[in-house]
């Protein structure tokens, strides 16, 4: 997963929190499966599961690996069914302003990556975005660069990743297989550890 | 220059730095629960991994049982499926749990507390975002995801950026009829949902000092509802006298302790200061819990309502909040269960019942505070009112249960966040104190507390 090129779904809402992502009375599973059907589910259908027209998620390409979110993302409770609904739906990348960091944790450990980019950065690609629906950006993990370059708008930035959490996601390799092979380490900690 | 608590504490527990910015950092206290914990488990399984410490972890079921009713079988599938799944985990991999109906049983964030489990300077998680409660014992305590909780299991370990620091000092006295969830109901007001993403805040000055364990966590357990990623509050008397009630420290780790504080000269990224006289009784207007204003303010008093967020309220720029109706309150959840919380719900009731319109649940934090509000005779006030008095659980602070408040019905709630949907599809949340709860309750109508304290 090095390139992306994709597509864009936008939710100009700021402060989307957990919740709204996946609602509680979807939490009562006992596996990471099939969350995507219940991703914005309270946004996406009414009280009687019928799909609400105003909601503008379905109006973008089902495809798009894209999300372009308002400030402050991901905020409120550590469920990580909200990343485990994401990925399933198919999104890849999540761009915003701003992301709550234990979501911004969830997001990584499940292969999606959060990218922060500057306000006026992010205001430009809602705008644009909530428009061109079949307009591609290009994601290079590898460069850490996010490119527009289409009719009326052109961006080329490079976004911070930590080299570790990106050597993770180039790689696939998970946090738990790195801390696994530091066990040694780890017992040796233990034996001067006083609290 | 001078190093802060929770540098301190963090270097503490730092086995080694892996890149410039991550550190591997090892976790004392490991709490889980029947919600955050099944997929973790599975996970293990699958990798063929075992549990590293199983001594350092503590199991507890609360976010999904009901509240009435606890010695009969759950009656949903699926939450019941939950609660004996985690039973099964803890017996496979030797892991102690306070399951339904034990003594010990309540919401993560009470139980660990009054139990002596939780010690100033621990690093502590947890699976639930709320788990900043814990740093009103001078200890790093932040919630984690399911990965997370998969690594903590296998390795004692995770994987995190350093901490930025942040400085909250509120001074001076606060007046009556305000406590410690106004306190944290201001600073959010003030800070914004996003004012400390990427901090871990220190609560500090007079306000604070001055609050039992008790009002510390309730102000600790919403630092994430302004994005920190955990607060905590220095170690001094009144913490250690808790802990030592609870459990048997040793003279030479109290010693210790005695040394964790901020330097005189510590440098902190940020530092804000309030004054506690601005602070009145506060209610939230809106589907954040930024949103709060003074109780006697209308909701324009606060800038930071969406007209999404006020229309799913169905409150207008210029409603005052006093005398809104309210058709459900809510006393309970781990940011105002406990004991205390009880008793300054019972100072207001005593003496007068409920609005008839209005449904009133009191949720103790546990089963302990329970026992303790039996032993005072609180409950016997709280029914005398016309409220129900309930069994320990997270309840209608999140409505997994059967605890759900009905769409667009409003309620006044102790708990912590105010979003869409949160105490049920289409439920309206008000956020406020014990005090402001009971008061409101009373009337049927958005009160202030300070109308029936002498």
């Amino acid at each position: 997963m090095e390139k992306i090129i994709s597509t864009a779904i936008v939710l100009e809402i700021d402060n989307i929190d957990t919740d709204q992502i996946i609602p509680a009375k979807f939490l009562k599973s006992t596996n990471k499966e099939g969350f995507g059907e219940w991703l914005f589910y309270n946004w996406r259908y009414d009280e009687n599961d019928n799909p609400k027209p105003d909601f503008p998620f379905l109006q973008f390409q089902r495809d798009s690996k894209i999300l372009i979110a308002g400030n402050n993302f991901g905020c409120g409770s550590s469920r990580e069914h909200a990343a485990w609904a994401i990925a399933d739906y198919g999104i890849e990348v999540v761009i915003s302003s701003q992301f709550a960091d234990i979501f911004k944790g969830n997001a990584l450990n499940n292969g999606i990556l959060p990218i922060t980019v500057s306000e006026s950065c992010l205001k430009a690609l809602l705008k644009y975005f909530e428009r061109e629906k079949t307009c591609a950006i290009e994601i290079d993990i590898e460069a850490q660069s996010m490119k527009v370059d289409a009719k009326d708008i052109y961006i080329n930035i490079r976004f911070d990743i930590d080299p570790l959490k990106k050597k993770f996601i180039l790689t696939g390799m998970s946090e738990i297989e790195y801390l696994v092979q530091q066990k040694e380490e780890i017992i040796n900690f233990e034996k001067t550890h006083v609290l | 220059m001078g190093k802060t608590i929770i540098d301190k504490i963090w270097d503490l527990h730092c086995v080694k730095s892996v890149t410039d910015e991550v550190d591997m950092l090892y976790i004392d206290r490991h709490f889980i629960h029947e919600v955050t914990s099944p997929q973790a488990f599975t996970g293990l399984r699958e990798k063929n991994l075992s549990v590293l410490r199983p001594d350092r972890i503590t199991a507890v079921a609360d976010h999904n049982v009901p509240t009435r009713n606890q010695h009969l079988p759950i009656e949903n599938e699926l939450s019941k499926k939950q609660v004996d799944t985690l039973v099964e985990n803890c017996q496979e991999h030797s892991i102690e749990l306070f399951g339904v109906g034990h003594e010990k049983n309540g919401i993560v964030h009470v139980i660990g507390p009054e139990n002596g489990l939780t010690q100033p300077g621990m690093t502590i998680v947890c699976g639930d975002s709320h788990t900043s409660t814990h740093g009103a014992f001078g200890a790093i305590a932040f919630g984690i995801g399911t990965s997370q909780v998969e690594q903590v299991l296998a390795s004692q370990c995770l994987l995190l950026s350093r901490p930025k620091t942040m400085r909250i000092e509120v001074n001076g006295d606060l007046g009556k009829g305000v406590g410690a969830k106004d306190v944290v109901l201001y600073i959010i007001s003030q800070l914004g949902t996003e004012g400390a993403t990427g901090h871990f805040i220190e609560f500090s000055g007079s306000v604070f000092r001055n609050f039992s364990m008790e009002e510390r966590m309730t102000v600790c357990n919403m630092s994430i509802e302004m994005g920190a990623r955990g607060g905590l509050i220095g170690i001094d008397e009144t913490t250690i006298r808790y802990v030592t009630e609870r459990a048997t420290i040793s003279e030479e780790k109290i010693a210790f302790w005695n040394t964790l504080h901020s330097d005189d000269n510590a440098s902190f990224n940020r530092s804000v200061e309030f004054q506690a006289k601005e602070i009145q009784p506060m209610v939230t207007t809106g589907t954040s819990p930024d949103t709060g204003v003074g109780i006697s303010k209308s909701v324009s008093a606060s800038n930071r309502n969406s007209e999404k967020g006020l229309n799913y309220m169905g409150l207008g720029n210029d409603q005052q909040m006093i005398g809104t109706n309210i058709d459900y309150v809510f006393i309970g959840s781990c940011t105002n269960g406990r004991i205390e919380d009880l008793r300054a719900v019972a100072e207001i009731v005593r003496g007068y019942t409920k609005h008839e319109d209005v449904t009133v649940w009191v949720v103790p934090g546990s089963n302990k505070v329970k026992e303790q509000a039996i032993k005072e005779g609180l409950d016997k006030v709280f029914l005398a009112a016309g409220f129900e008095f309930r069994e320990p659980g997270c309840s209608a602070c999140l409505a997994m249960n059967d605890d759900k408040i009905p769409s667009g019905a409003v309620c006044i709630s102790t708990s912590n966040r105010n979003f869409e949907g949160r105490q049920g599809d289409g439920a309206r949340t008000i956020l406020a104190s014990p005090m402001t709860a009971a008061a409101s309750a009373i009337n049927g109508k958005i009160t202030d507390p300070r109308t029936y304290l002498n």
